[in-house]
């Protein structure tokens, strides 16, 4: 008989292909943390985590944690939200490129009416983590990193 | 592969529409069918741009209903969806689809209803073209990613962030002027002579960008038919022909080198050239992408027609008028002639055909007709690009 066995076929299927999936991320960005990915054929680190290196394409990786320190490369304040974040605004979302190399989206935890050019390039510190409870459309709730500006 | 050509096309008023998807983009694809002077039974196959229809008005599949609305017949009808440039991805495939040899003419488009929507969802499902996991929960609207690709611009630049804002603002007065002369544009007779203080001072959305900067929700479609190049001449003396196209992909924000030199869109561009045999300084005329003010300077660089950060320069100094060396959106672009997303595409092709028949409004027809023109429509922020070169002759190969 042709064919080939069920147990064969469900223990291909039991392997990993994630080494680090967003829900450990998310975990870690719970607890304080911005867990990444180092990759094992150009040593640079991924971060939000990807199946792949986000800089060679390699499949060697493995979990690191990056120290939640960057700089500010860009930032906005919304003032007309989308519906689901009208209660936040105005808020502040921003770009962060981690010591690391790679490049965060997250929060920016400052005063909105104080928050102008002069902020980009500053040195900022991973201080916490925003939960968007989620709706209709997201597929549960979502977290992202908060930063705050730690050097003037 | 064969050379194909644009022989009709078909647009309708933009703005707010009480007719459903189905039957705008049956209204658009008539008038092009009309325009062709081709009957519904020539079409081989629809290809249709749509980007939030299960939004709108809970449909999807809208393809294979509107060509049932046609009575098309069982042809294939396949529902593209590349966020705001669904439509210019739809035109890309069925271009080339026609050059293939597969079809020998074929219907193209785009519908949305994205203002029936209001803005709270509208924003909401708009940002659905974002990297839901990463910049979903900070909350990023497109216009916040555009403005904190203003602020990049500013910082790499050295421009004062007001300095930048004012030149900003003259992509919006341009775009507004024509947009005012255009009747099938959502701002039409409207906003025409706006000043650089009335774009800084209206209402801010995303810092620094405000509600002029931006370009409106709107309801709308617009349709093209084409065909084989050794078909066309049976149909029009005044072919438009398709002379390259490209199409390339982003990543999500924060994979992005640098977000003012988005490498999806340079890699469109620099594909769409490189199969017409044309550089940007062949090119007469440009339909450019303009969601967002900053995001024409942002285009006009990525595409080659001026260097990274002079732009913004140039357009305050009228270079991309009417008059100037560089024609851009006299249709008065996203800004001035609206923006349902679908469609925007199509409706940047349309507004190039006409330019090159003389048959835009007075006031935004370019004089001589142009040659060579180009489109550039960006899906997201920044992930899907495409391009399409359009000429009034056949490649010269």
């Amino acid at each position: 008989m042709s064919g080939r066995t069920q147990e064969e076929i469900e223990k291909e299927l039991a392997t990993q292909y994630q080494v680090l999936t967003y829900a450990d991320y998310e975990d870690g960005l719970k607890a304080g943390k911005l867990l990444g990915l180092r990759c094992g054929s150009c040593t640079k680190i991924t971060c939000n985590p990807m199946p792949v290196c986000q800089w060679c394409g390699s499949r060697i990786l493995e979990r690191t944690e990056l120290s939640g320190d960057g700089f500010l490369e860009t930032f906005t304040v919304i003032r007309v939200a989308s519906e689901g974040f009208e209660s936040d605004a105005p808020f502040i979302p921003c770009l962060v490129r981690t010591r690391e190399g790679p490049c965060v989206i997250g929060r920016l935890e400052y005063d909105t009416e104080q928050a102008t050019q002069d902020l980009i390039g500053k040195q900022v510190k991973l201080t916490g983590a925003y939960t968007y409870k989620g709706d209709t459309y997201s597929g549960g709730e979502r977290t992202c990193p908060i930063f705050s500006v730690v050097a003037w | 592969m064969r050379d194909v050509a644009i022989i009709g096309v078909g647009h309708t008023k933009f703005g707010r529409a009480s007719k459903t998807s189905l039957e705008l983009f049956a209204e658009a694809a008539l008038r092009a069918v009309d325009d062709a002077g081709v009957s519904l039974s020539d079409i081989e196959a629809l290809f249709q741009g749509a980007a939030l229809p299960g939004f709108e008005e809970g449909q999807v599949m809208s393809a294979a209903f509107s060509a049932a609305e046609l009575n098309l017949g069982p042809i294939p009808a396949t529902r593209y969806e590349g966020a705001c440039a669904s439509a210019s991805v739809a035109i890309r495939d069925a271009a080339q689809w026609v050059a293939s040899g597969e079809f020998e003419l074929v219907l193209a488009g785009g519908v949305e209803k994205a203002l029936l929507m209001g803005t709270p969802l509208a924003t909401r499902t708009f940002a659905m073209a974002c990297h839901a996991p990463t910049e979903g929960p900070a909350g990023l609207t497109f216009p916040g990613v555009f403005a904190m690709a203003a602020r990049r611009y500013a910082k790499i630049y050295d421009l004062p962030l007001e300095t930048l804002r004012e030149k900003m603002a003259h992509v919006s007065i341009k775009n507004h002027r024509h947009g005012a002369l255009n009747p099938l544009a959502q701002f039409y007779k409207k906003m025409g002579d706006l000043k650089v203080e009335d774009v800084i001072n209206s209402r801010m959305v995303a810092d620094p960008l405000t509600l002029l900067d931006c370009c409106p929700f709107s309801d709308g479609a617009a349709a093209l038919v084409l065909c084989s190049a050794e078909l066309a001449r049976q149909y029009t003396d005044e072919p438009i022909y398709v002379l390259g196209t490209g199409q390339a992909s982003g990543t999500p924000l924060a994979k992005m080198e640098d977000l003012t030199k988005p490498v999806s869109r340079i890699t469109s561009a620099r594909m769409a050239f490189k199969r017409a045999g044309l550089t940007p300084r062949d090119i007469d005329m440009v339909e450019v992408h303009d969601c967002f003010s900053i995001a024409e300077l942002i285009a006009l660089e990525s595409m080659g027609f001026f260097a990274w950060g002079e732009a913004a320069e140039a357009t305050a100094a009228g270079e991309t008028e009417i008059d100037g060396k560089l024609p851009v959106n006299m249709s008065g672009g996203l800004i001035g002639k609206g923006h349902p997303i679908g469609a925007t595409g199509a409706s940047q092709v349309y507004w190039v055909v006409k330019q090159m028949r003389g048959d835009s409004p007075k006031g935004n027809q370019i004089d001589p007709v142009p040659e060579y023109g180009i489109t550039d429509t960006l899906g997201g922020d920044f992930g899907t690009l495409c391009h399409l070169i359009l000429g009034r002759a056949k490649r010269s190969s």
